[in-house]
């Protein structure tokens, strides 16, 4: 009872906080989009992580999932009397009716779910890289289809959708993010949440043990799936806009990249690099991207595009030295954090004493 | 007649052109301790892997209580390469998955001790409690199935007590000693409540004394369990001292069976185990 006190407390501050900063802050502030952004982003690493840190299952579908979260999303609450002009090119479309705007988030969730599920029944079979590869086509298959004119009248071909309703308040993504990935963290520590750990660890062992494979990688492709449904429905809102075209590998390989930062197999991990990451590439990194003169000096090297050097450059130095991320498989905690200090402080004591 | 829990028949095993196990038909009784021996590379742990569903034998027939869990033919490509016995006499094709299996009551260890290495000793023995819980995905994410999550904790808690690894519950199971990995192998085991044993080479990688305790250990569990326990194993003395039959096996094929006493006798095994001298 102590334990989740403990957690649910820094919890109720934080959006209090946020609340607080809203109200002084002006609401076009970089913070802003750097919090709305990561909370979606953390809830997007957070369910790769159920994936590929927790159940081993290397995917690399996430691109695709997200896109079908979005489009779903998108396409069940444009409102009706904006249809004709976003489907201007398909008659106003043939779906004719609007969901308010929770049950369409949940809608979106639950149809990648569906799809994650039947594109799971073949793929599964496979392991590793192959498994990698596979996901990876089907999220391109998936990014081709959407942007395909024959089903235009539902997905506008590769036009734009817009005009859905969005969030304006940082505290929708937070909360709905925070939701999901307390669901999550229930899940991981559930005996469900074991099994998949068990066959992250051995396989055969796993199976040795009872653990039936297919069953519960087909179980943990296709929860992650939804997460990852309602985390592109957030992503569309706060894009305002979807198009297909820019759900491209790309944007997958930044969310692995943000488990990796975190560490695979902590959720606390995934969620501190994912505001980190989007800090940096948003705000704190720009000036990277930015030609820059100092009276009249130009400062090298400083040109659009230059940001992206830096990031792989940091990503090869993680992969190379650090490859257990911010977390390795640790949680964040504040009893943690307290132990850390604890012993800094004793080493630290310990330091001074021999000294004398 | 005393009641077989595992019967093997006709079992073969065929990777490409090797027959790793030949024709080997065997039974193991209930309340017994069964070793299955034999020089490296005779196919023990093949047969193994065929009885818990690991790999699916190419010719024969395995029973479980009386119940066919695993049968084939030679089928496929297997149809032509097939050299050896018995070609047609198992027309029906079985299949079960490992963890069905292990459900049905066989649980086994693994020669090369298969940890979870990143989870504590805890959960490695909660994991086989797994497929026993009355639940599914919603009531283990919402809580609902806490009773049963209570009860299996209770039960976890009371098994590693009894194999003394209590202390070590949160430790995280590549940090134990060798020997009590691959204690903690069994109790695993025993967490998923088997009725049959597999326990392939328990013994391997220990010195003379832990061999001993070994040797009181696996009998302490098959009268607290009411198990029966197949065992492979190297450590001869632990074979004679424990086991009431012996399968002798060589290059796939059964060449002897009995009591140890008989079993040490035999010219047979003799001449497997150390060679026949090129001119006699």
């Amino acid at each position: 009872m102590k334990k989740a006190l403990m957690t649910l407390i820094p919890i109720a501050l934080l959006y209090i906080l946020l609340f607080v900063l809203e109200q002084i802050l002006p609401a076009s502030s970089m913070l802003f989009v750097v919090l709305k952004k990561g909370a979606i982003y953390s809830l997007l690493a957070v369910s790769m992580n159920l994936l590929n840190g927790f159940t081993g299952l290397f995917s690399l579908g996430h691109a695709g999932f997200m896109l079908i979260g979005a489009y779903t999303y998108a396409i069940l609450t444009i409102p009706l009397e904006a249809r004709p002009s976003v489907y201007q090119y398909f008659d106003g479309g043939i779906i004719q009716f609007t969901l308010p705007v929770f049950v369409a988030i949940i809608a979106s969730g639950i149809v990648t779910a569906v799809l994650a599920y039947l594109i799971g029944l073949p793929i599964l079979r496979l392991k590793s890289d192959y498994l990698a590869i596979a996901t990876l086509g089907f999220a391109e298959i998936i990014r081709a289809i959407f942007q395909w004119d024959k089903l235009g009248p539902v997905t506008n071909g590769s036009n734009l959708l817009r005009s859905f309703p969005i969030f304006k308040s940082v505290l929708f993504p937070f909360t709905v993010a925070g939701l999901c990935i307390t669901l999550i963290v229930l899940l991981i520590n559930s005996s469900y949440g074991r099994a998949f750990k068990a066959i992250r660890d051995d396989e055969i062992a796993a199976e040795a043990m009872g653990v039936n494979l297919a069953k519960h990688k087909q179980l943990a492709f296709t929860i992650s799936s939804f997460f990852v449904g309602i985390g592109g429905a957030l992503l569309a809102m706060y894009q305002t806009t979807v198009q297909a075209a820019p759900f491209r590998a790309s944007m997958t390989y930044e969310i692995l990249l943000i488990v990796v930062i975190g560490g695979m197999g902590s959720i606390s991990g995934s969620c501190l690099s994912s505001f980190l990451f989007i800090a940096c590439s948003e705000w704190w990194l720009r000036f990277l991207d930015r030609v820059t003169f100092i009276g009249s000096f130009k400062v090298p090297l400083l040109a659009s595009g230059f940001r992206k050097v830096v990031f792989s450059v940091v990503i090869m130095i993680i992969v190379l030295f650090y490859r257990q991320g911010i977390m390795g498989t640790k949680e964040f905690s504040l009893d943690a954090l307290y132990k850390f200090f604890e012993k800094r402080s004793i080493k630290k004591h310990k330091g001074e004493d021999l000294a004398e | 007649m005393t009641e077989n829990i595992l019967r093997i028949e006709n079992l073969t095993m065929q990777f490409g052109g090797v027959i790793a196990v030949n024709n080997l038909s065997l039974e193991v009784n209930k309340g017994e301790i069964v070793a299955l021996i034999g020089p490296n590379g005779a196919g023990k742990t093949t047969a193994f892997n065929c009885v818990t569903g690991i790999y699916e034998p190419t010719n024969g027939c395995i029973y479980f209580c009386g119940k066919a869990i695993v049968c084939n033919h030679p089928r496929g490509k297997m149809k032509k390469l097939y050299v050896g016995e018995n070609k047609g006499a198992y027309p029906k094709v079985i299949r079960n998955s490992p963890d069905k299996i292990t459900k049905m009551g066989i649980a086994r260890t693994f020669q090369n001790i298969r940890l979870f290495k990143n989870l504590t000793v805890f959960e490695n023995v909660l994991i086989a409690k797994h497929m026993r819980m009355k639940q599914n995905v919603f009531t283990a994410t919402f809580r609902l199935n806490y009773h049963e999550e209570k009860r299996v904790r209770q039960e976890c808690l009371s098994l590693l007590e009894e194999q003394n690894l209590l202390h070590l519950k949160d430790e995280p199971a590549s940090s134990l000693p060798y020997g009590l990995q691959r204690r903690l192998e069994i109790a695993r085991a025993l967490a998923t409540e088997p009725k049959l044993l597999l326990l392939d080479e328990p013994a391997a990688g220990m010195n003379p004394q832990e061999t001993q305790e070994l040797a009181k250990f696996i009998v302490q569990i098959k009268d607290k369990y009411d198990l029966t326990i197949f065992l492979i194993e190297h450590h001869m003395d632990l074979v004679m001292r424990i086991s009431d039959r012996i399968y002798v096996l060589d290059f796939g094929k059964l060449i002897a069976h009995g009591i140890p006493k008989e079993i040490q006798q035999n010219q047979r095994v003799i001449d497997a185990y150390l060679g026949v001298a090129e001119d006699a």
